[in-house]
């Protein structure tokens, strides 16, 4: 079901009302709404990735990647309570205690994974399947794995029914990651563990990344990325996502 | 009213304080599992604020509802025992996340929730207390004495039950208590009867799950029951906190915080620990292959291993064990395992069997205080979880493990050339890694050392390890410390001699901050390198153990501005929403003492309605913000913060209703007053500047506890007095006023435990 989208303005106004188990009527401009409210959130998304281009070394995120954020439906991928929510830039609750990613997250992890359109991408930790989606407007095909079983089953209903027909979603541990499609051109792994698994390392293609988002649910996600070069070496880097820097003057 | 009532409403009234109490302390431990550490101070402390509103209420109806002051003590009696389970029930029901708290202030409303539906019982009991004191207002002080011994011994009695029970049956324990007392006094039979056996019915129906602690989605225990596989194997319950732990055969645990991202080796099957549904751990089935742990040479923590051979190592807060396997795997001669929860330890041996290995229960710095050792080694643990130490949830705990003095006192116990390791959690930007070296280098300075050449301090992708040397740090050290941090892919961020190209080779950072920050800390301009740095990262004292609170005001306009990137939860949330308490509870108080005043008029003879007010702020606020310093000093004195803080609660409020009782019993007021007034200043003199003594002075912790009793009894005893005297007083002059002062002590008391966070650390931040 498609809950009608609130006007940007008045998103204050719905989340009261959404919390009271208010339902605005819908209407069949509900599509422009929806539209409208994701191309503001983009510009702002736009205006963040300028923000913070001393760290993640991107001014500006690509066209094909604010191209495919402008392609898929966020708020068909947040539950229902929270879809008045869906486009402001901010993570949200999806249940299990897990959470949809912040959307400038979810553009920079893109970004970060510099993806081609004949890549073949690995997930571990599909969530909601939004970051999925993301990745299948850019790339060949995505392999997406989730350790939880009602958001896989969720999440592979959900990119079935918006027509992703090349993304596969498997119950299961990602810990091994998903050798039969292996090597792959990105790997991100969004369900962030202790360690990264030595396997994902190893089913990463040479020149390949793998981006992994650290950090408590609902709060700066610092990420990590990880390179693989031509000779198979791997070298990783922190790329913080807040344009902050602790020390004052020049030290 | 006879002897007899007297006696069974005396009863009554310390009973029912007992349940109350017990309440309180239920519901800090329930909180603390089902919530983050953040909101259990302030809920709970919003919550009492019940109290405030029954004297407020009280003073405006209570003249009704004394000419059938039975029944509605009675009633009144048997809504705290139906609400104190009830609202929990409710209340834990409600959406709250406070981890949302910065992206959705609708969360606000949630929390309110919380506080409101938790101050009802407290509301119901306080209302008890109020009509006790005016319906039978020549014996103020006796039914004072018996709240104070009975909230004494609640106290108590409810840290001992929840040795033996779940958390949630204890709740039916304290709810039971309460409706007992509503049978107590005299009353019509329909009211002590019907009602409290109504109460007890209600208490015995609500279904278990609805009481039994259902943890935050968001938190660790939770979210790990949610992956395929995953099965609780058992529970155990002690004050210590609820230790859960998990099994998982279809996706199997592999715990292994602060290994290389080069490792490759496999990790054995491991049973997780968790801790009130965090803070995993995890304990090792070894399959008695040598190579099966060594992942454990993969870890930052490892590094002492390279500089040492055949170490005595202590490990301290021993957790799962990881660290004590690390020991042995690296050939330890011997090792001494620490660890405070003794359920933890119980599992811990369970799966360790090795002679070398001895255990120990017990808190890491009460352990070192009393210890006489000498090691090799001595290693700390992070024993917080990654998620939660980034999340600033904890920024108002107090920490006891990385003060100034815990450094000088864990290097004391190093012998000749020993090691200390401190392993913490990588953030960025850097707040804990700075502070920790800033808190060692003080700690030397401390003691005529120079730093610089007798520290280390090396990161992983996910964890730093920082050594502290009893000896300069050699060539071959060094060479060492390089050889590891090559193979295992960790950056060094200070040894002596690194220059600034080799602190950012490995895992690479826009700039390497904590390199940067080591080199000015032991250089000239430290000072101002601290008070320049945007989080607040002085080294923590004993005094001011808050370790994990970095938040500046200074912070706040710069990431409110950068919210969009999630810059506002850089900020520590604890802080802030210690603050947003203080500044709602002041208002909130204020309401609650002022709206009275104009129902209650003048009082009798135009006598002044301030001072009275004043009288018993003053009494509020003093004897809490006394408690809680009393709580902190003898903490470390004692070297098990729950039996200290246990002991310091029991025992204040046992022997203030012995002051009480006494103060029952002089005929001239006003003398007794200027003697417990001056009597007070002395023992609070005699606290500030000889006591607690130093800890070495008695060897058994027992008698640590009894002596903590004795030290602070006398000044407890007089502090009891000044209130019932008080209160007599104003019995005898104005008796409508009763329940306003009583509602002024309990808002006091409120803010009065508010209070001494805030103060203590604003003034750690320097922003007093």
């Amino acid at each position: 079901m498609t809950r009608c989208p609130p006007r940007v303005s008045s998103r204050w106004l719905a989340q009261l009302l959404l919390l009271a188990g208010f339902m605005p009527p819908c209407a069949a401009t509900d599509e422009a709404r929806w539209s409208q409210a994701r191309k503001a959130l983009l510009a702002e998304i736009q205006r963040d990735a300028a923000a913070t281009a001393d760290s993640t070394g991107r001014a500006r995120f690509s066209a094909r990647v604010i191209a495919a954020l402008d392609a898929v439906p966020r708020h068909r991928f947040v539950p229902a309570s929270q879809a008045g929510s869906a486009y402001d830039n901010r993570p949200l609750p999806i249940g299990h205690g897990q959470t949809i990613s912040q959307p400038y997250i979810v553009a920079l992890m893109t970004e970060l994974l510099a993806p081609e359109p004949g890549d073949v991408m690995l997930e571990v930790g599909t969530g909601s399947g939004y970051q999925a989606a993301v990745l299948a407007e850019l790339v060949a095909r995505v392999h997406t794995i989730e350790i939880v079983e009602p958001l896989a089953g969720a999440a592979s209903e959900r990119l079935r029914q918006l027509g992703y027909n090349n993304v596969e979603v498997r119950l299961g541990d990602g810990y091994h990651g998903w050798p039969e499609h292996a090597p792959y051109d990105g790997i991100i792994v969004t369900a962030a563990a202790d360690a990264i698994p030595p396997p994902l390392i190893r089913q990463l293609k040479p020149g390949g990344r793998m981006v992994i988002p650290v950090g408590a649910p609902f709060f700066a996600q610092d990420l990590i990325l990880l390179e693989k070069d031509a000779k198979g070496k791997v070298s990783t880097r922190s790329v913080l996502p807040v344009a902050f820097v602790p020390l004052t003057g020049d030290r | 009213m006879g002897r007899r009532e007297h006696a069974l409403l005396a009863l009554s009234v310390g009973l029912l304080a007992g349940a109350a109490l017990a309440y309180q302390v239920l519901l800090f431990r329930l909180l603390a599992i089902v919530q983050w550490h953040t909101f259990v101070a302030t809920i709970v402390s919003l919550a009492l604020l019940g109290h405030g509103a029954a004297g407020t209420a009280l003073a405006l109806a209570g003249k009704r509802l004394l000419p059938r002051f039975g029944s509605f003590y009675a009633g009144s009696a048997a809504l705290f025992a139906v609400s104190a389970p009830a609202c929990w029930a409710l209340a834990q029901a409600l959406p709250f996340n406070g981890l949302e708290l910065v992206w959705n202030p609708l969360q606000l409303a949630w929390l309110a929730g919380y506080f409101l539906l938790l101050s009802l019982p407290f509301f119901f009991a306080a209302c008890c207390f109020g009509l006790a004191f005016m319906h039978a207002r020549e014996r103020i002080a006796v039914l004072y004495a018996a709240d104070l011994i009975g909230a004494g011994l609640g106290a108590g009695i409810a840290t001992g039950l929840l040795f033996l029970l779940p958390v949630e049956t204890a709740l039916r324990t304290a709810a039971i208590a309460g409706a007992v007392a509503a049978s107590l006094p005299p009353a019509p039979r329909i009211a002590r009867l019907a009602l409290p056996a109504a109460a007890l019915i209600a208490i015995v129906l609500l279904p278990r799950p609805w009481l039994a602690p259902q943890i935050t989605e968001f938190k660790g225990l939770p979210r790990a029951l949610s992956v395929i596989g995953a099965e609780v194997e058992a529970e155990y319950s002690s004050p210590y906190g609820l230790l859960t732990t998990v099994r998982n055969k279809t996706i199997p645990f592999r715990h292994a915080p602060g290994r290389s991202l080069t490792a490759t080796s496999e990790i054995p099957e491991q049973l997780a620990v968790f801790s009130d549904g965090d803070a995993m751990t995890a304990l090792i089935a070894w399959d008695g292959r040598r190579e099966s742990l060594s992942w454990l040479t993969e870890t930052t923590s490892a590094l002492p291993y390279q500089l040492l051979g055949r170490p005595r190592v202590l490990v301290l807060g021993a957790g799962g064990g990881a660290e004590v396997w690390q020991a042995l795997y690296h050939d330890a001669w011997e090792v001494e395992a620490v660890e405070i929860n003794p359920a933890m330890l119980m599992l811990l041996r369970a799966s360790l069997h090795d002679p070398r290995v001895r255990f120990h229960q017990g808190d890491a710095r009460g352990f070192v205080q009393s210890d006489r050792g000498q090691y090799d080694l001595i290693q700390v643990a992070p024993l917080d979880s990654y998620g939660g130490s980034g999340a600033g949830v904890q920024a108002m705990a107090e920490s006891h493990l990385y003060t100034v003095e815990a450094i000088a006192d864990y290097y004391a116990r190093l012998a000749p050339g020993g090691l200390l390791a401190l392993t913490r959690w990588v953030k960025e930007p850097p707040r804990e890694g700075p502070r920790l070296f800033a808190t060692a280098v003080a700690a030397l300075r401390a003691l005529g050392i120079d730093p610089g050449e007798r520290l280390a301090v090396i990161r992983g992708w996910q964890t730093s390890t920082l050594l502290v040397s009893n000896g300069d740090l050699s060539v071959a050290d060094i060479g060492r410390l390089r050889a590891f941090c090559e193979t295992r892919g960790f950056d060094p961020v200070w040894f002596p001699g690194i220059g600034r190209e080799e602190a950012n080779r490995s895992h690479l950072l826009p700039r390497p901050w904590q390199h940067e920050a080591a080199v000015a800390l032991l250089g000239d301009h430290a000072d101002r390198f601290l008070a320049d740095y945007k989080f607040h990262i002085e080294p923590a004292t004993d005094d001011r153990p808050y370790f994990f609170h970095f938040f500046r005001w200074s912070l706040l306009s710069e990431l409110i501005a950068l919210r969009g990137q999630g810059g506002l939860t850089l900020l520590d949330t604890g802080y802030l929403v210690l603050v947003g308490t203080l500044a709602l509870a002041a208002p909130l108080s204020l309401v609650l003492v002022l709206a009275p005043l104009a129902a209650l008029g003048r009082r009798p003879g135009n006598r002044s309605r301030l001072r009275p007010g004043i009288y018993f702020l003053c009494l509020g606020l003093a004897f809490l913000l006394v408690e809680v310093a009393c709580m902190q000093r003898y903490g470390l004195f004692v070297g098990q913060p729950l039996f200290a803080t246990v002991a310091v609660l029991s025992g204040f409020l046992v022997f203030a209703g012995a002051g009480s009782l006494m103060a029952s019993r002089l005929r001239d007021h006003a003398r007794a007053l200027r003697w417990a007034g001056g009597g007070i200043v002395l023992m609070l003199l005699l606290q500030v500047a000889a006591l607690p003594p130093p800890p070495g002075i008695v060897e058994s912790m027992p008698a640590r506890v009894i002596l903590t009793l004795v030290l602070t009894a006398p000044l407890a005893f007089l502090m009891g007095m000044p209130f019932p005297l008080g209160l007599s007083r104003l019995a005898a002059e104005s008796p409508a006023f009763i329940p306003w002062a009583w509602g002024i002590n309990g808002c006091a008391s409120v803010l009065s435990a508010l209070l001494a966070d805030c103060w203590q650390c604003t003034w750690d931040s320097g922003q007093c």
